[in-house]
């Protein structure tokens, strides 16, 4: 690696796409967000009547123009069929973040250098579902030949180049809830080592069915003290918590190198100035007891990105509300910025939107680059009494201004796998 | 137009999005009707589905426009 001499490039996010259970739009979601509102609510698309957990983040309808999903406008219906609804959700937030980064290469040069890395935490589960209950009812020859390319997770990439003719490194992280980290931060670093100028890159998610909710229950990973009262149901760190709310969307950006977008006069949000990951190497679901894969993570973030924890001001925590999870990661927070704790400010919008798995961390650091950009920490909603203290302030209930220059993301998933980001104001 | 006739054309509009006029019977539905290989084969299982008739592999690739699944499926119920 660099043996051709090459130094390592520097990479900003200069375009940005959301759909979420808060709507469609950056500013419209990122609004909503930092005025404290939620988006969870009853499931009313299929029956919960034998699921412990009712509830969900879902993207709400509506038309583009008032914030609410209506494929039409985005997919024709002819194509829609022959893709999952992830995929459906991954388009409708590339084509925001293209649009938003004005990036159309007219030549061939151009579109070559651009790459697309759209990960999902599980893929297209409904989809599978489906299929298979066509194949256990005898009608096996019925298959769909969109059934494989529908389900596969490689495929939202995969339609996002065809629709737009990016032709650089077409990939997909896929590490469950830490997916949409990783597929920012690899996507950066293909900027920085030379592979791509340019990539579109993400998390897309929507297992928000009935075998996405069966499953989560069934590893008694969901809130279900909250069905009749949904939008307290996501309370990170709160001491009534009970498991993570689910959620679906999508987060997308298109990240640049820093000359590539200067030169073309890109409006730059923030650069990507630090990534780390790390492994627990302890259980396929629980995080390991002491937080130190979350501790690793960050270390090694704040690490690549040459800043100290007292530089950070802002910390987008993983916070599924999970009783166990929750206070380790504010455990590893506390140990690694020491005394500096005392002036970070750390919310988990979780609380807001649920758990949107493979898209969460895109998501979410879509929210840093904005909490840098408008100098506002968003909220950690039904944060009414805290398991325990601590001297970070968590931003319970009410966004707060702060002087917010540099923002890490943390995103934890199922397997042990650990990724933090860290952002930085427009250079 | 034969029952037939409709009812295929009915579903080539329907799952290949076109425009009911542009289906004419020379259409081909891959030249003409902007369809891919994998429209194709849900295409002819939807004709199946529809009909209720079976059309092997080797049938189903040489029905490249709406007048050869026409005459097809009307061979299949006339036998």
């Amino acid at each position: 690696m660099f043996a051709n001499g090459a130094a390592p490039r520097r990479v900003v996010v200069t375009g940005m796409g959301i759909a979420s259970p808060l709507g469609l739009g950056v500013e419209h979601v990122w609004k909503r967000l930092v005025a404290g509102e939620s988006g969870i609510s009853a499931i009313q698309s299929f029956d919960t009547k034998d699921l412990p957990a009712k509830i969900a983040g879902q993207v709400p309808s509506g038309t583009r123009e008032t914030g609410g999903l209506d494929l039409a406008e985005w997919i024709p219906v002819k194509d829609q069929k022959k893709m999952d609804r992830f995929i459906q959700l991954a388009l409708v937030a590339a084509q925001e973040a293209v649009e938003d980064s004005g990036w159309t290469p007219e030549d061939e040069e151009g579109r070559c250098a651009t790459g697309v890395m759209i990960g999902s935490g599980i893929g297209g589960l409904q989809t599978i579902y489906e299929a298979s209950q066509v194949v256990a009812s005898g009608r096996t020859k019925r298959l769909s030949p969109f059934f494989i390319p529908s389900a596969l997770i490689n495929l939202a990439s995969g339609h996002v180049s065809i629709r737009y003719g990016f032709k650089g490194p077409n990939h997909s992280a896929v590490t469950a809830c830490a997916t949409g980290v990783h597929a920012l931060g690899d996507a950066a670093r293909l900027i920085a080592f030379g592979d791509a100028d340019v990539m579109v890159a993400g998390g897309a998610e929507a297992a928000v069915s009935e075998l996405g909710m069966a499953g989560f229950c069934a590893s008694r990973a969901l809130s279900t003290a909250f069905n009749d009262t949904p939008q307290q149901a996501s309370r990170p760190w709160d001491e009534g918590r009970d498991g993570f709310v689910m959620g679906e969307g999508a987060g997308v950006m298109v990240l640049e190198e820093y000359e590539h977008a200067k030169k073309r006069g890109a409006k730059i949000y923030a650069e990507v100035i630090g990534y780390g990951m790390s492994g627990d190497a302890y259980h396929i679901t629980a995080p390991s007891e002491t937080g130190d894969g979350a501790f690793r993570s960050m270390r090694a973030a704040l690490k690549s990105a040459g800043v100290t924890p007292a530089e950070v001001q802002y910390v987008n925590a993983h916070g599924t509300s999970t009783p166990l999870g929750d206070d380790l990661e504010l455990g590893a927070v506390e140990r690694l910025w020491g005394e500096d704790a005392k002036g970070l400010a750390m919310s988990s919008t979780k609380s807001a939107i649920g758990h949107l798995l493979g898209a969460a961390g895109a998501v979410e650091g879509i929210f840093s680059v904005l909490a840098i950009r408008d100098k506002v920490a968003p909220p950690t909603l039904n944060l009414e009494k805290a398991s325990r203290e601590s001297a970070i302030d968590r931003v319970a209930k009410v966004a707060q201004e702060r002087k917010i220059q540099v923002a890490l993301s943390n995103s934890f998933g199922f397997g042990g796998t650990n990724a933090s980001i860290v952002f930085r104001a427009a250079p | 137009m034969s029952d037939t006739a409709e009812k295929v054309k009915k579903i080539v509009v329907e799952h290949l999005g076109v425009e009911e006029a542009k289906v004419t019977e020379d259409a081909s539905f891959i030249d003409d009707l902007g369809a891919d290989s994998l429209d194709t084969v849900e295409l002819v299982m939807a004709f199946e589905e529809a009909f209720g008739v079976e059309i092997p592999d080797d049938a189903a690739e040489k029905i490249t426009t709406v007048k050869d699944a026409i005459a097809y499926i009307e061979s299949q119920k006339a036998a």
